[in-house]
């Protein structure tokens, strides 16, 4: 079966993330973003420090990991559990089609609800550098598309998918992030500041080579979209009972 | 015209047997699937679907495997048990999208001739959060016809139906039995299954029963010793006239009133009881079967 991008399921999908109440957290994180921004250039004026750290701490950290995991486990989550996915799945098409046209519409919401606020923010807070903000959206793109492809596996993988989506945010990339250095090797978020620096030419992690966060992003995006499809080929529509 | 064929199959789910070394072939026409809640019907179809891969043995159709091999999809029109839908569309959008999904040509066109089909056109156009049971059922029907399948494979379709629901949906499925489509529907109820399908698979505790057209199932599953309590207006005449008759092999009076009797011609014995209670001037008062129950039937068929 020939890989391609199907409208239908980019339609259900987006039907399906915003037609439930979750949704509206996709409006309301990039608009607590844009607002500290406003206010951090209100009370502080164009200022380095307090940019890098909104837009990283904030932006990067915190905004762009839960816009993609709202999207992503909107998209597929519900789907899996209730078991409405097997009318998709009960169609002669390519279970990469089915992955690749979700994961279009979770970059979407990335790009919408993340990426453009980080941009827009990072334009607020450092307007005399315009590069400052592409940078770190140029970061949130990357991380974002990372973070759906994880979250889509994680979503396939099991039914607590958003649970533990949140937890592994906590604990690994907020928590264990900031107190140990060495988690910077893998984890998505200092991968996505470490792309974002030469761009945005600020220092955002030490010790981290673009090159390097730039082909762990990818291989993150290509191992989910491929084992998530995978998955997808071999699903149990009776369940584990 | 498409057969499933079924070789040595077992399903097990850890240390738990759903399915146990069952050989079938689902050919065209309608087929019942008749068994007991658990008793690993969900589970077949699950693989003749392609939704489940057999532990051992082979499942194909037309002498291709279900498991992995999404191309099978173009013959199989599936209607799940489960109620879920995306239930933020409309009936209409959920079987265009179905037709869109499946690639045909004229989307619009196969899904108003589908919805048709199943006599949800006034309804198309409501959301399916609004949709009844029966609707709802009619409408994942009208999805998996809209690529006109020449397999339809339905998981219990009858739960939930109010009895006109039922008679319109045994139409349709006799109808796409006589248009050579190979139609499979699972059932816990003889009588439902009796009326639509011409032959009868039945599968008790994960292992093939029985198997034949529905003639043969019931003359096993009636057969059989049947036990019935009646309270009459003279329990001692009334046994001793039932036990005069070849249709009755025991009678006892029971202490707190009433006869137990074991019948041994189940169909003999109903003709039979009324007629000599009339003859005999015995008024009865109640006869209530006391093992009825499916699980005794079918606990008798897997013992035969």
């Amino acid at each position: 079966m020939s890989v391609t991008f199907s409208t239908t399921v980019a339609r259900i999908g987006v039907r399906s993330v915003f037609g439930r109440r979750r949704g509206v957290l996709l409006f309301v994180l990039p608009a607590v973003l844009i607002g500290l921004a406003v206010l951090v250039r209100l009370l502080v004026g164009e200022d380095e420090l307090a940019a890098r750290n909104t837009l990283y701490g904030l932006g990067l950290v915190v905004v762009v990991p839960l816009v993609a995991l709202l999207a992503t486990t909107g998209l597929l989550a519900p789907e899996i559990d209730d078991g409405s996915i097997s009318y998709l799945l009960a169609k002669p098409i390519s279970r990469y089609t089915i992955v690749l046209s979700k994961l279009a519409v979770a970059t979407a919401c990335v790009v919408a609800f993340a990426v453009v606020p980080v941009l827009a923010a990072g334009l607020v807070l450092r307007t005399s550098e315009p590069s400052f903000g592409l940078g770190l959206g140029l970061g949130a793109f990357t991380g974002g598309l990372a973070y759906c492809a994880l979250f889509a596996l994680l979503s396939v993988l099991t039914r607590h998918a958003v649970v533990v989506g949140l937890i592994y945010l906590l604990i690994w990339e907020s928590l264990l992030g900031g107190l140990l250095d060495g988690v910077r090797w893998l984890s998505v978020s200092r991968w996505s500041a470490a792309i974002a620096e030469p761009v945005a030419d600020v220092s955002l992690v030490d010790g981290l080579g673009v090159g390097y966060a730039a082909v762990a992003t990818t291989l993150v995006i290509v191992l989910g979209v491929w084992l998530t499809g995978r998955r997808l080929r071999a699903f149990n529509l009776t369940g584990d009972e | 015209m498409s057969v499933i064929l079924l070789e040595h199959v077992s399903r097990w789910y850890r240390n738990v047997v759903a399915v146990n070394d069952v050989s079938m072939t689902i050919g065209p026409g309608v087929t019942g699937l008749l068994g007991p809640n658990g008793a690993g019907k969900s589970t077949l179809i699950a693989m003749m679907s392609g939704f489940l891969a057999p532990s051992t043995g082979t499942v194909t159709l037309d002498g291709e495997p279900l498991w992995r091999n999404e191309k099978v999809y173009r013959k199989i029109g599936l209607v799940p048990e489960r109620e879920a839908l995306f239930d933020y569309l409309t009936g209409r959008q959920f079987v265009v999208a179905n037709a869109e999904l499946h690639g045909l040509a004229d989307p619009g066109a196969a899904a108003q001739a589908s919805i048709a089909l199943v006599e949800m056109t006034d309804a198309q156009d409501r959301t399916i959060s609004t949709y009844s049971k029966g609707m709802r059922q009619r409408i994942k029907m009208a999805s998996s016809l809209v690529h006109d399948p020449t397999v339809l494979l339905l998981d219990e379709p009858f739960n939930g139906m109010d009895p006109r629901q039922r008679m319109h949906l045994m139409e349709l499925l006799r109808t796409m039995g006589a248009e050579g489509r190979t139609v499979l529907f699972s059932s816990h109820i003889l009588e439902e299954v009796e009326q639509v399908a011409r032959q009868i698979e039945v599968v008790v505790a994960g292992r093939h029963a029985a198997s034949g057209d529905f003639g043969a199932i019931r003359r096993l599953m009636t057969d059989r010793p049947n036990r019935f309590v009646l309270r009459t207006g003279d329990d001692r005449t009334m046994a001793s006239v039932l036990l005069a008759d070849g249709s009755v092999r025991g009678a006892r009076l029971r202490p707190e009133g009433g006869i137990e009797i074991e019948a041994s011609d189940f169909g003999r014995f109903s003709e039979v009881l009324p007629r000599l209670a009339r003859d005999h001037g015995v008024r009865l008062l109640e006869v209530t079967p006391t093992d009825e129950s499916l699980e005794s039937v079918f606990a008798y068929l897997v013992s035969a």
